[in-house]
């Protein structure tokens, strides 16, 4: 498959802090132009430590970083100049009004003024009534949303998002994906951190899992789930069963719902998924079904799995 | 996009400005307030019985020393607090992330404070205008110094900023370092009117060369000469500048 242009390249990143704690131990990878790229991970697991090297809050212990041609380091207003950043915590001038802390961004980012863009943005983000307020006075919700506008303010062609959605609640939510949609539409490069399997099944290209430090697995997000995805059979019982008879512990299934179902869990990579002899089985048991059913796992499974394997390791 | 950030030191500087502002009344009316207190309490009760301080007259004598003071208070706090603020709200993460070089943050954030601290100093000579005949030897002298004092105390309370990591610690220095010092520095006083051995130690205080050349470019002379007093601004200046350099090499307390 041909690579469309890296826009990040980050390799043999490290991080350890003076107490010893290695936060990166020597991460690859590239983001591609254009892309919504999800970091999952756990909680303490590295990915705000990455997002925060990458944007210049961190320094790194190794390894380098370059930011659509400009090295971190050395040409750091570069790279700087093509990010914004919207970090987990809400951090913001509370006596500011919106607008002004918004206007301040731009300048902190070198951009000559430009009315017409910062209420474009705010229109965007539904800011623009809000626009003579004082931070203090908005919701959580409202000052999350100022956040991105600043990081938006000069025209960055990367967006990192740490965490966009935590401590959101579920309507702001979708109104968060949507947004992200339409950044992605106009070109913007999104990063996003999360914890919430659903959020990067619901909007990434790709997905990265980092586990401890380490990225574990860099996938396309449809061939990720269709690699590591496993099914599930549920097969509902025209009569129900007090065992799992012995003859079917060769495919390892639960009984469900009072014993109305069997459920068996297959890979859907594998040669012989099982299925057909499974079904074939039954029917030479003399045990009748009424329905079928399957089910992909969600990235959550897999990632529970990822980090389970990762552990046993 | 390469070169010098000016939008950056720009926008750093009108924010940290329109902070003053929504103090304005408290921050200007407060030096007034004080200056007056001074002069009622040191000019006209205890000034009053006092022969002068080398042919000047005690009321006058005192007002360099309390242009000093304020302005030393002023600048720490206004310094301190500007570059403290972002890094206890944690909006700091934004100054970081941008653009922007060690020096042109210095730059925005020292000259915030140091603009803060001449208004409140030239609020306080107009001040004292009213209550004494006031004459300034060398005024051009007078500015340039006012100037180099601001810059290089809201240099120190940029240190101050950056290294402390409380409210408390943020009042520790002035509050049990500078204010002493400022007081024993002839702020109030010739040191010529000491004692030794205290005439001798109090050589040793920094501030005594500051408050003195100042005082030089008001009357012509002071307790030590201008040039000293020149060389200890200097001084202040570089040991400032190199802390800071540090600072921002080494990321102390702001770059994890």
């Amino acid at each position: 498959m041909p690579r469309m242009a890296s826009i990040i390249t980050v390799s043999g990143l490290t991080k350890s802090y003076a107490s010893g704690f290695q936060a990166l131990k020597g991460v690859d990878l590239e983001i591609e132009e254009g892309e919504i790229f999800a970091l999952l991970g756990p909680n303490g697991a590295g990915k705000t430590t990455m997002i925060s090297i990458i944007c210049g809050n961190v320094r790194a212990t190794g390894g380098s970083v370059t930011v659509a041609g400009h090295d971190i380091v050395r040409d750091y207003r570069g790279s700087r100049s093509a990010i914004g950043l919207v970090p987990q915590e809400l951090h913001t001038d509370a006596f500011e009004r919106v607008i002004d802390t918004v206007t301040f961004s731009r300048g902190l980012f070198g951009k000559p003024r430009n009315d017409a863009y910062i209420e474009k943005i705010l229109r965007d983000l539904s800011l623009w009534d809000k626009r003579h307020s004082k931070i203090l006075e908005l919701s959580g919700g409202m000052k999350r949303r100022v956040m991105i506008a600043k990081a938006l303010s000069h025209e960055p062609r990367i967006l990192f998002l740490d965490e966009p959605t935590a401590g959101v609640d579920v309507e702001l939510r979708r109104d968060m994906w949507k947004l992200i949609g339409e950044l992605r539409q106009t070109g913007v490069t999104i990063i996003l951190t999360t914890h919430y399997i659903e959020e990067a099944e619901e909007m990434a290209d790709r997905v990265g899992v980092i586990d401890k430090g380490e990225l574990i697995l860099v996938e396309e997000k449809t061939a990720l789930m269709k690699k590591l995805g496993k099914k599930s059979l549920t097969v509902v019982l025209a009569e129900p069963l007090a065992a799992v008879p012995p003859e079917l512990a060769e495919w390892q299934v639960a009984l469900k719902a009072d014993g109305h179902e069997i459920e068996y869990l297959f890979d859907t990579q594998a040669e012989r998924t099982g299925v057909s002899s499974l079904l074939r089985k039954l029917g030479d048991l003399g045990i009748g079904y009424k329905d079928l059913n399957t089910q992909q796992s969600s990235l959550e499974d897999i990632f529970v799995s990822l980090v389970h394997q990762e552990k046993a390791a | 996009m390469s070169g010098f950030n000016y939008r950056a030191i720009w926008s750093i500087y009108r924010f940290e400005l329109h902070r003053f502002r929504r103090t304005l009344l408290t921050g200007l009316l407060v030096p007034v307030i004080t200056t007056s207190l001074y002069f009622v309490v040191f000019g006209g009760a205890i000034g009053s019985r006092m022969t002068q301080i080398d042919g000047i007259a005690y009321a006058a004598f005192i007002v360099p020393g309390l242009i000093m003071m304020s302005m030393f208070t002023e600048s720490i706090f206004n310094a301190s607090f500007g570059i403290y603020m972002p890094k206890f709200t944690g909006t700091i993460y934004e100054l970081l992330s941008a653009p922007v070089s060690a020096a042109e943050t210095i730059i925005a954030y020292v000259g915030a404070a140091a603009t803060k601290s001449l208004i409140v100093g030239t609020i306080i000579f107009l001040t004292a205008h009213l209550f004494v005949d006031l004459p300034v030897a060398h005024p051009l002298a007078m500015i340039g110094f006012m100037l180099l004092i601001a810059i290089s105390f809201c240099l120190f309370g940029f240190i101050l900023g950056i290294w402390a990591q409380s409210f408390e610690q943020l009042q520790v220095i002035p509050m049990l370092i500078v204010m002493p010092m400022t007081f024993l520095g002839g702020a109030f006083y010739s040191i010529h009117m000491l004692a030794e051995p205290w005439r001798t130690i109090t050589l040793f205080n920094p501030i005594v060369y500051l408050i003195s050349g100042f005082r030089w470019t008001f009357f012509g002379r002071g307790d030590v000469g201008i040039e000293l007093s020149l060389l200890f601004v200097a001084g202040m200046l570089v040991l400032c500048l190199a802390i800071i350099g540090w600072m921002f090499r080494t990321g102390y307390r702001i770059k994890k």
